[in-house]
């Protein structure tokens, strides 16, 4: 099993969500996040005082799925959250150890 | 019958002759009240009044927010203890038959010798009653204004005692020089409704509070930014609907010259924000909410002491003139001076309070006020020099006191927060309250309920 971390432009996630349900993958963990990546600090200015800005609100989306269906998600993850401008955002892959499910005690794949 | 009828018309006639004869002279003995000018006042009491909310919700959404409901507090607060004050002492050192020019006697004390009739010195149509508490809601706004210059680090106990020695010893003389038979009213300085007493008085003094206090922590190692500019937005939006109230309101009559306040007073709000926006648009190429209603505020600042002695066009050359300069003085002066006016009280009511008393001795005109004078522009030279005296005498007056005061407050109470209460936040360390508790895990009691 594995861990799928994706951050995507927040914009992307309705339409990331719509495609996900269409390879069945219901479960996952969306999170409102701030990073950075390639992008350049962009320069906001409150009666005149300049702020830089330098962290940017991105939304992180966890899956967990079995191994034989990580690059189905992924493809469709770029598919979905690619404009090739910078700031499209990355994607993690971990290794998943064991998954339990806490109102039947199901473990492994049994629970996902 | 036609001429019973006629003898009775002509009897009848003679009597309202002599009646319309012999009433004023009733009414110069007794001063009778006009319905209209006090249903107009009460009313722009009312609305003076929002202002001072409006100023809670204008600063509380320039603050970071851990700290927008201290100084939530601290206008809150003013609106209590000045109005207090101002029955029991307030009033009379403002409007108190005058001593040496300088301040009101204690004739007035905890407002004894005021009725429900007018005063024969002030508003001579209205009851005294609602001229005391139109001119306190006066009172109220400049004492709130100053809390921008010091907000996000001042000690609530301190800041009450602040207020109270604030409003005793600079607003309630400097509003009897001008307004209470004072030595800027004899004079001839022209303040219509509060440019020196008003903006110049909190401005400068918060200046002092801002210096004398010190900057906030972490000011040097970042730009601190508004947590909620839709707030200060809203701020603006009551402060402009109660500032007709304020201008309007001080021809103490619903006359011509409170229509024309209120119409230069929207003109010139209008043309600050545009001078504002187009200032900053050509400085750093966007034109921002922020700088909008701080434009119209500067405005509103910029018309208070000429609004009732200008025409509508000087209005418009006058919001010109004071978008860019405050802009100028917020965005560069401030940064270079290193002081740390939190909110601008300075910057914007100091600064805007000075080119409008000064404006005031140029734009004024007796073509549209014969009871006013003619500044600069239409021929005197004397109403300016009296504004610039009025300006100073007010700068120096202002500044020389609210150092004694925080000197004295200072043996007594640190005003400042500690270091600890500062970086947590004024609402909790103060206040013990959180605006936004919702943000906090296990506290989102809105979503217990949609759980599955």
């Amino acid at each position: 099993m594995k861990k799928i971390e994706a951050v995507i432009r927040p914009t992307k996630l309705e339409e990331l969500k719509t495609a996900l349900n269409e390879l069945e993958v219901r479960g996952m963990t969306v999170y409102n996040v701030m990073g950075r990546g390639l992008q350049k600090d962009v320069k906001q200015y409150y009666r005149g005082q300049e702020v830089s800005v330098d962290l940017f609100p991105k939304v992180k989306i966890e899956i967990v799925c079995p191994d034989d269906a990580v690059e189905r998600i992924v493809q469709r993850i770029q598919e979905v959250c690619r404009t090739g401008n910078i700031g499209d955002g990355k994607i993690f892959i971990y290794p998943v150890e064991n998954i339990i499910r806490i109102r039947t005690q199901e473990r492994g794949e049994k629970a996902l | 019958m036609k001429v019973k009828t006629s003898i009775l018309m002509a009897v009848i006639l003679a009597a309202i002759m002599l009646l319309s004869v012999t009433m004023p002279v009733l009414a110069a003995d007794e001063l009778s009240v006009d319905t209209g000018d006090t249903a107009f006042i009460i009313i722009c009491s009312a609305m003076v009044l929002i202002m001072t909310p409006g100023l809670a919700f204008f600063y509380g959404g320039m603050v970071r927010k851990k700290n927008v409901l201290s100084i939530m507090m601290q206008c809150i607060a003013v609106m209590a203890l000045v109005s207090v004050q101002w029955v029991l002492l307030g009033y009379t050192l403002s409007f108190g038959p005058d001593v040496g020019g300088v301040i009101g006697n204690l004739h007035f004390l905890g407002l004894s010798g005021v009725s429900i009739l007018p005063s024969p010195d002030y508003a001579s149509t209205i009851p005294h009653y609602v001229f005391v508490a139109f001119q306190l809601m006066f009172a109220i706004i400049t004492a709130a204004l100053i809390s921008g210059a010091f907000a996000e680090r001042m000690r609530f106990s301190a800041f009450i005692l602040f207020v109270l020695a604030w409003t005793t010893l600079v607003y309630d003389p400097v509003a009897h020089w001008v307004w209470g038979g004072g030595w800027l009213g004899q004079l001839g300085a022209l303040d219509f409704a509060g440019g020196t007493v008003v903006h110049i008085s909190s401005g400068v003094s918060g200046l002092v509070v801002a210096i004398f206090i010190g900057k906030r922590l972490g000011k040097d190692r970042e730009t601190i930014v508004p947590h909620n500019l839709p707030f200060t937005v809203l701020g603006a939006a009551l402060l402009w609907f109660g500032w007709f109230g304020f201008n309007a309101g001080s021809s103490l009559a619903a006359d011509g010259i409170a229509g024309l306040a209120f119409l230069v007073t929207n003109t010139c709000a209008a043309a600050g924000a545009i001078s504002w926006v187009m200032a900053e648009w050509l400085h750093h190429g966007k034109p921002t909410v922020f700088g909008a209603v701080s434009g119209a505020v500067a405005g509103l600042v910029a018309i208070t002491p000429a609004a009732g002695f200008v025409s509508p066009l000087s209005a418009v050359v006058m919001g010109i003139i004071v978008g860019p300069i405050c802009y100028l003085f917020v965005s560069r002066v401030k940064e270079r001076l290193g002081y740390d006016d939190s909110l601008d009280a300075f910057g914007i009511h100091g600064v805007g309070g000075t080119v409008g008393a000064l404006a005031t001795g140029i734009f004024a005109s007796t073509a549209v006020n014969p009871a006013g004078a003619d500044g600069l522009l239409f021929g005197g030279l004397h109403l300016f020099v009296v504004q610039l005296v009025a300006v100073a005498g007010t700068y120096v007056y202002a500044a020389l006191a609210t150092l004694l005061i925080l000197k004295v407050i200072s043996l007594i109470v640190p005003l400042r927060v500690s270091n600890e209460e500062e970086e947590v936040g004024l609402d909790t360390s103060l206040h013990g309250e959180d605006a936004y508790g919702y943000d906090d895990i296990g506290a989102n009691d809105r979503l217990v309920g949609i759980q599955s």
